[in-house]
C-alpha cells in the first residue's frame, strides 16, 4: 500500500513479542516516573524486572543463546523478588510505605521524559546501522530506560524512590545488553548481580542510618545544617 | 475505487446511519442492563432507553425566560453533528463515498464543534451549575483532544492515511502482527472515550444529584424534545465511540463490498463485540471508583503520554529505515 509498508509485519511473532515487550519496559519506566507512592514505585519496579525476564528469554528463545537463559533467571530472583521484597520490608520498618513522594512538576517531567526519548532515539540510530540484529531497534529503549531512571534520580526526593530509581537504571543497562549484544559474559553478569545484591543491602543500611541522622528520609534535608535550624 | 455519484452507494450511507441511529440507544440500555445485573439491582427492559426519549419528544419543551436562540438551536447542532460523525465511522461496509469526504480528523472535529455548542447552551441560561459544568467539559476536552489527535497520528503513521476505511482496512490486512504503537493506542483510545463520554471513573452518567457532575449540569435545564436530542446525541456519541474502537483494532468481519453474505457477517460481527465491549464497560464502571474531579487531569495525561509512547515507540522500533 505504501513505502513504509513494512518490514515489521514480516518479524515472526516472537520477534514482535520482543519489540511489544520492549516498548513495555518504556511505558513502565515512565509509570515509575510519574508514580508517587513509595509502595506502588516499589511494585512497579518489580514489574519493569518482571518484563525483563520475559524479553530475555525471549531473545534466548529466538537467537538459541541459551545462555541468556540463567540471566533471566538470576534477574527473576534478584530483581522481581528479593530487591522488592528487601525495599519493601525496609520500607514498612521505616514505616513510609504508604507516603508520598510526590513530584513537584509532573507534567514538566513527563515532558522532559519524552524529550529524552527522542534524544535516545537520535543518539543511538548511527548505532542501529551498524548493529546486525533484530533487536538493534531496542538499543534507543534501553538509554531511554537509563535515562528516564537518571531523571528520576534528579526528581525525587525520598532516598528509597531514588534508590529504586538507580536499580531501574541498571534494569536499562541490562536490557541493553541483552537486545545489543545478546547478553554479557557471565562473570560479567554475575559480577553485575553481586554488585546489585550489596547495593540493595548497603542502601538499607544508609536508610536508617539517613532517618538517624535527620530524622527523615528526605534528602532535601540534608543540605541543611541542624545548627542553624536551632 | 467510490462512485461519488452513484445513488445506490449513497443509499448504503442513510440505511447505515439510521441504523446507527436507532442502535444507539439499545447499546447505552445494554450497558444499563448489565451494570444492574451486575450490581444486584432488577434490570430495566433492553427498550427503556427508547421508551424515554418517546416520552421526552411527547412533552412540552420549558424555556427560561433569558435563553437566547443558541439555547434552542444547539440540541439540533449537538445531535446534527453526532449523527454526521456516526455517518462517517464505517459500521458494516468500508469503502462508502462518505468515507472519502471526512476523516479521522474531521470526526474529531465534528466531535469538537459539538461539544462547543453544548459548552455555550450550557452557560446560556446562565445557572450556576451550567456554568460550572461547561468550564469542567472543556477542561477536560481541552486535555482530551490532543490525546486523542495523538492516537489517530500514531494510526495513520502505521497506515500512512488518515481516512478511516483504509486504517480499517490496513488492519484487517495484517492479522496476526502484534504492534507496540498500536496497543497502546487502543489503551489511550479507550481512557479518551471514557472521558469523552462522562463515564465512570471521570463523570457518572447515572446521576444529576452530584457536585461533580460535568455532562449531566449541562443539560440540567433542558427538557422535552430539546433534552431528548441532548439525550440522543450522547448515546450515539458512545456507540460511535465503541464502533471506532472496533474498526480501528478490532475489524474482523466487517464487510469489504455490499453482498448479502459479507453484510449478514458483518451485522453478527458488530454486534457481538459492541454487546462484549458493552460488558467490558459495564464491568469496568462496576469495579471502579469515580474519582476526584482534579485526578481526571492526571488520567488525561496518562493516555497522552501512552499515545505520545505509541507514536515514538513506531518511530523507533517498527518503521523501516
Amino acid at each position: 500500500m505504501s513505502g513504509f509498508l513494512d518490514t515489521y509485519s514480516h518479524l515472526t511473532l516472537t520477534e514482535q513479542a520482543i519489540l511489544t515487550l520492549a516498548a513495555m519496559v518504556l511505558v513502565s519506566s515512565f509509570a515509575l516516573l510519574a508514580q508517587s507512592r513509595v509502595v506502588a514505585t516499589i511494585r512497579l519496579f518489580a514489574l519493569q524486572g518482571f518484563l525483563l525476564v520475559v524479553v530475555t528469554a525471549l531473545v534466548a528463545l529466538d537467537t538459541r543463546e541459551y545462555h541468556l537463559f540463567y540471566s533471566a533467571g538470576l534477574t527473576l530472583l534478584l530483581k522481581v523478588w528479593f530487591v522488592p521484597w528487601l525495599l519493601t520490608r525496609q520500607a514498612r520498618r521505616l514505616g513510609i510505605l504508604r507516603d508520598l513522594d510526590s513530584l513537584l512538576r509532573p507534567g514538566v517531567v513527563l515532558i522532559a521524559a519524552g524529550a529524552l526519548v527522542i534524544f535516545c532515539y537520535s543518539v543511538a540510530l548511527p548505532i542501529q546501522r551498524f548493529a546486525e540484529s533484530i533487536t538493534r531497534d531496542a538499543i534507543a529503549i534501553s538509554l531511554a530506560v537509563v535515562l528516564l531512571s537518571m531523571l528520576m534520580l534528579i526528581t525525587r526526593r525520598k532516598a528509597i524512590t531514588q534508590v529504586v530509581g538507580f536499580m531501574s537504571m541498571e534494569n536499562g543497562l541490562f536490557f541493553g545488553a541483552v537486545t545489543a549484544t545478546q547478553g554479557m559474559p557471565m562473570v560479567v553478569e554475575l559480577g553485575v548481580a553481586f554488585d546489585v545484591l550489596i547495593a540493595a543491602v548497603v542502601f538499607g543500611v544508609f536508610f536508617f542510618h539517613i532517618r538517624d541522622s535527620i530524622e527523615s528520609l528526605d534528602v532535601d534535608m540534608l543540605n541543611q545544617l541542624t545548627e542553624v535550624d536551632e | 475505487m467510490v462512485d461519488f455519484l452513484n445513488p445506490a452507494d449513497w443509499v448504503f450511507v442513510w440505511l447505515q446511519t439510521a441504523l446507527f441511529v436507532l442502535l444507539a440507544p439499545l447499546f447505552s440500555g445494554w450497558i444499563k442492563w448489565l451494570k444492574c445485573l451486575l450490581q444486584n439491582r432488577r434490570p430495566p427492559s433492553l427498550l427503556q432507553p427508547y421508551r424515554d426519549l418517546l416520552r421526552l419528544v411527547r412533552k412540552d419543551v420549558l424555556l427560561a425566560d433569558n435563553a437566547s436562540v443558541l439555547f434552542r438551536g444547539a440540541p439540533y447542532i449537538i445531535c446534527g453533528c453526532t449523527v454526521l460523525a456516526a455517518s462517517v465511522v464505517p459500521l458494516l461496509i468500508l469503502h462508502q463515498p462518505i468515507s472519502a469526504m471526512a476523516d479521522v480528523i474531521v470526526l474529531v472535529g465534528l466531535f469538537a464543534l459539538a461539544r462547543f455548542f453544548l459548552a455555550l447552551a450550557g452557560m446560556d441560561v446562565g445557572t450556576a451549575f451550567g456554568g460550572m459544568g461547561s468550564s469542567r467539559e472543556m477542561t477536560v476536552s481541552a486535555l482530551a483532544e490532543p490525546a486523542m489527535l495523538m492516537v489517530v497520528f500514531t494510526l495513520s503513521m502505521v497506515a500512512s492515511s488518515t481516512n478511516l476505511s483504509t486504517l480499517v482496512e490496513h488492519g484487517l490486512q495484517q492479522q496476526s502482527v502484534l504492534r507496540p504503537s498500536i496497543l497502546f493506542a487502543l489503551i489511550a483510545l479507550i481512557m479518551v472515550a471514557i472521558a469523552e463520554n462522562a463515564r465512570i471513573p471521570v463523570d457518572n452518567p447515572a446521576t444529576h444529584l452530584e457536585l461533580t457532575m460535568i455532562h449531566e449540569a449541562m443539560i440540567l435545564e433542558y427538557s422535552g424534545r430539546h433534552l431528548a436530542m441532548m439525550e440522543l446525541a450522547s448515546q450515539l456519541k458512545l456507540t460511535t465511540y465503541a464502533v471506532l474502537i472496533i474498526d480501528l483494532f478490532f475489524p474482523w468481519g466487517i464487510a469489504q463490498s455490499a453482498s448479502a453474505a459479507g453484510l449478514g457477517v458483518a451485522a453478527v460481527a458488530i454486534a457481538v463485540k459492541l454487546s462484549l465491549l458493552g460488558l467490558l464497560l459495564a464491568l469496568g464502571e462496576t469495579a471502579v471508583a469515580k474519582m476526584r474531579l482534579f485526578k481526571v487531569p492526571t488520567f488525561l495525561a496518562m493516555s497522552f503520554a501512552l499515545a505520545m509512547i505509541g507514536m515514538l515507540s513506531f518511530v523507533i522500533l517498527e518503521s523501516s529505515k
